[in-house]
């Protein structure tokens, strides 16, 4: 029998970690994720996990002692958010070229400048093209069933890539809801032990981790990390099927809600997608063929999949949680609409930036997004903004 | 009783040849003499910032190491040592691990990947107390892109982005004390050596360090051909000359209380030690006296204050 709890996605991401027990975690504080190093240290100092815990003196710092706790043989996790997934970029592209599969919790939540701690996607957008797996929970529930599959997906021996678990922060990571959390014993058996094949502390066979990498391989070697995330796509399948058999609970690249016939669709990621499926049970009602296309698996990019999932509609706005600062569109807008060539796949596609620092997601915005959707002259100005102060 | 020759020949060269350092170059002879000190069965997990040692030594697919290896980035060589300590507690305590493995933690950083941009991870680490050895390889500048000043390095010394100019005559600020700064962390041990008389004070202060619980910082002076602009043949020489015009103190500070492990007979002037270096060349010409006067002052000053810090901590 499950459990029926309520708690904030920063718990329930915390008891996933408990649940998950590993190794080593390093973490530092940072506004919204700062309540999970905070809780987990708890289950720490009251010996609940067999975890060592590195209070690090920075987020650069979290990411260095997860990979080299991760390459010494152990699971090692981390939370963070904006600016501390700025600070730790650098070591955020080390840990994906040494293959080391870290678990991270991305809380998501704006990047300076100026400072704002409230939600949007800018942290997450950083780092897209990093060579991690990253998943996008839209409530408490797909944030902890996310952490539950992450390992799996990251340990997979054609996967050897660290994986990261986001939510929006404030939104889920601080709202209570309820949820249902599985029994110990059971996320001990799905998560299974970490068995790596080669590790600093195997004193029988001593490696050398990050070497310097010349000419002559780094090629092949970039090669290796692009097949291996090509292969994640085959394991999160299977991952989400082992999960289904276990919970019920349906994972997928993305989810549709009344997107098969759908002929005005809007796209999104995390917590917005339930704003949007209220907009569309309301449309529904009144005649209109609203639909959503939310994104689940966001790296690797399951750009085919989403082409044919949208071929034949009216119709697409793309909501991306970011300033448009480049002169060509947001990073999910882009990911779709060349997805979208790529598969011939001709659909009138806009682009609107919204929810930036925290600002409010109504559903009167989102209204007015398949508003737009519906009134087809309307489609030559690509790049928009959602739920702007005009005066 | 140390014997280099017993050392040398009864204790495996776990750092070995093929390495593509300078000739002439102190950091090698002190990775190598740093880890003949570790008892042969333990097993050591090296972490290396990025500088000379890192790119000379472990180019893909070759490398020198004959322990674990981890090289991350420039900054960041304590913080993933500290991660690997952790593990190797949280595996052992899980019984993950064999019962008689015993692995030592031991950093090499240069000045720069350790005064400067890896000052605030090293200080975390160290705070932290993880049972690792932090050694710093102090050639004082940035030599691996080029001999640019770094924190560590002397005044007057003409660097590339502290040169001998008409104007500003190298650079124009005294060396920080990092010794001192890691005195300041209370660690259970903490020195200053140089590959001086057959190896013996490097040698004994890392079997020290390395067998010591907690956090270790070891500063070793690790002389540069092409930053300092010496003959190759004269590493031994500027390292002795360092020592004996007390330039370069040998000291450690156990538990907090200081004890000088060499004291010169006779106190070289700094000169001595300065002629010998294209870098301080310019401070021999007519005019310049005073910037030799000045280092001799800064030399006295530091080698007296160390003196009264020595009886002080053992007067109790």
């Amino acid at each position: 029998m499950s459990i029926r709890e309520r708690l904030s996605g920063n718990e329930a991401t915390a008891y996933a970690m408990k649940q998950i027990n590993p190794d080593v975690v390093a973490a530092f504080p940072i506004t919204p994720s700062t309540e999970i190093p905070q809780y987990f240290s708890s289950y720490v100092d009251n010996g609940m996990v067999d975890t060592e815990f590195v209070a690090v003196e920075s987020e650069h710092s979290a990411m260095s002692a997860c990979i080299g706790a991760e390459a010494a043989g152990a699971r090692a996790m981390t939370a963070t958010s904006a600016n501390g997934l700025e600070y730790m970029w650098e070591m955020v592209q080390i840990a994906s070229s040494s293959r080391l599969p870290i678990v991270m919790a991305l809380v998501d939540r704006a990047i300076s400048g100026p400072l704002n701690i409230h939600c949007d996607h800018t942290d997450a957008m950083s780092v897209r093209d990093s060579g991690w797996v990253m998943l996008f929970s839209e409530t408490n529930q797909e944030a902890y069933d996310n952490m539950i599959m992450a390992h799996r997906i990251a340990e997979n021996k054609d996967v050897m890539l660290p994986l990261m678990v986001c939510q929006d922060g404030f939104i889920t990571s601080h709202a209570i809801e309820n949820i249902e959390l599985l029994e110990d014993d059971k996320v001990k058996e799905f998560v299974g032990t970490y068995k790596p094949e080669h590790y600093l502390l195997n004193k029988n066979e001593p490696i050398a981790v990050g070497p310097m990498d010349l000419q002559p391989y780094l090629t092949e070697h970039k090669r290796q990390q692009h097949e291996a995330m090509e292969n994640a796509r085959r394991v999160i399948t299977e991952v989400a099927n082992d999960f289904e058999k276990m919970t019920g609970r349906k994972y997928d690249f993305f989810e549709g809600y009344h997107l098969e016939d759908a002929e005005y669709v809007i796209v999104c990621m995390n917590s917005t997608a339930g704003t949007v499926k209220n907009v569309v049970d309301n449309l529904r009602a009144n005649g209109v063929k609203a639909g959503l296309l939310k994104v689940r698996v966001f790296r690797p990019f399951p750009g085919e999949l989403i082409a044919k999932a949208l071929e034949g509609k009216k119709a697409v706005a793309v909501l991306d949680r970011v300033p448009l600062l480049n002169g060509t569109g947001g990073p999910l807008y882009e990911d779709v609409v060349s997805s979208m060539f790529i598969e011939n796949v001709h659909v009138p596609t806009v682009n609107y930036s919204y929810g930036i620092g925290g600002r409010d997601v109504t559903e009167e915005q989102i209204h007015k997004v398949y508003q737009d959707l519906q009134s087809m002259q309307d489609m030559k100005d690509t790049f928009r903004f959602l739920g702007l102060r005009e005066k | 009783m140390y014997n280099v020759k017993e050392v040398v020949a009864n204790k495996p060269s776990r750092f070995t040849a093929g390495h593509r350092m300078c000739a002439g170059c102190g950091a090698p002879a002190v990775a190598r003499m740093i880890l003949r000190a570790v008892d042969e069965n333990d097993h050591v997990v090296v972490s290396n910032a990025t500088g000379c040692m890192e790119v000379s030594t472990c180019i893909y697919p070759y490398t020198a190491w004959t322990d674990s290896y981890i090289h991350t980035a420039f900054e960041s060589a304590s913080a993933a040592e500290s991660g690997a300590e952790a593990a190797y507690k949280s595996l052992k305590k899980q019984g993950k691990l064999p019962e008689d493995q015993n692995t030592k933690f031991i950093v090499f950083g240069g000045d720069g990947g350790t005064y400067d941009i890896g000052i605030q991870s090293l200080s975390g680490a160290m705070e932290r107390g993880h049972d690792m050895t932090y050694v710093c390889y102090d050639n004082g500048a940035y030599m691996n892109t080029g001999i640019q000043r770094s924190s560590a390095t002397p005044r007057f010394a003409d660097t590339t982005t502290s040169p001998a100019g008409s104007v500003i005559p190298g650079k124009m600020q005294p060396r920080k004390d990092l010794t001192e700064i890691m005195v300041a962390h209370h660690l259970p041990y903490v020195a200053q050596t140089a590959a001086f008389a057959n190896f013996k004070d490097l040698y004994e202060k890392a079997e020290k360090a390395i067998n010591t619980k907690g956090g270790k910082f070891l500063n070793v002076l690790a002389p540069c051909p092409r930053g300092w602009g010496y003959a190759t043949e004269d590493l031994m020489l500027l390292n002795k000359l360092a020592v004996d015009t007390c330039w370069w103190p040998l000291y450690e500070v156990e538990n907090g209380v200081y004890h000088i492990t060499y004291k010169p007979a006779k106190k070289l002037p700094v000169e001595e030690f300065l002629k010998l270096q294209k870098r301080f060349r310019h401070l021999f010409k007519p005019g310049n006296e005073w910037m030799i006067e000045e280092l001799q002052k800064e030399v006295d000053l530091r080698w007296n204050e160390l003196l009264a810090k020595e009886e002080m901590t053992n007067k109790q």
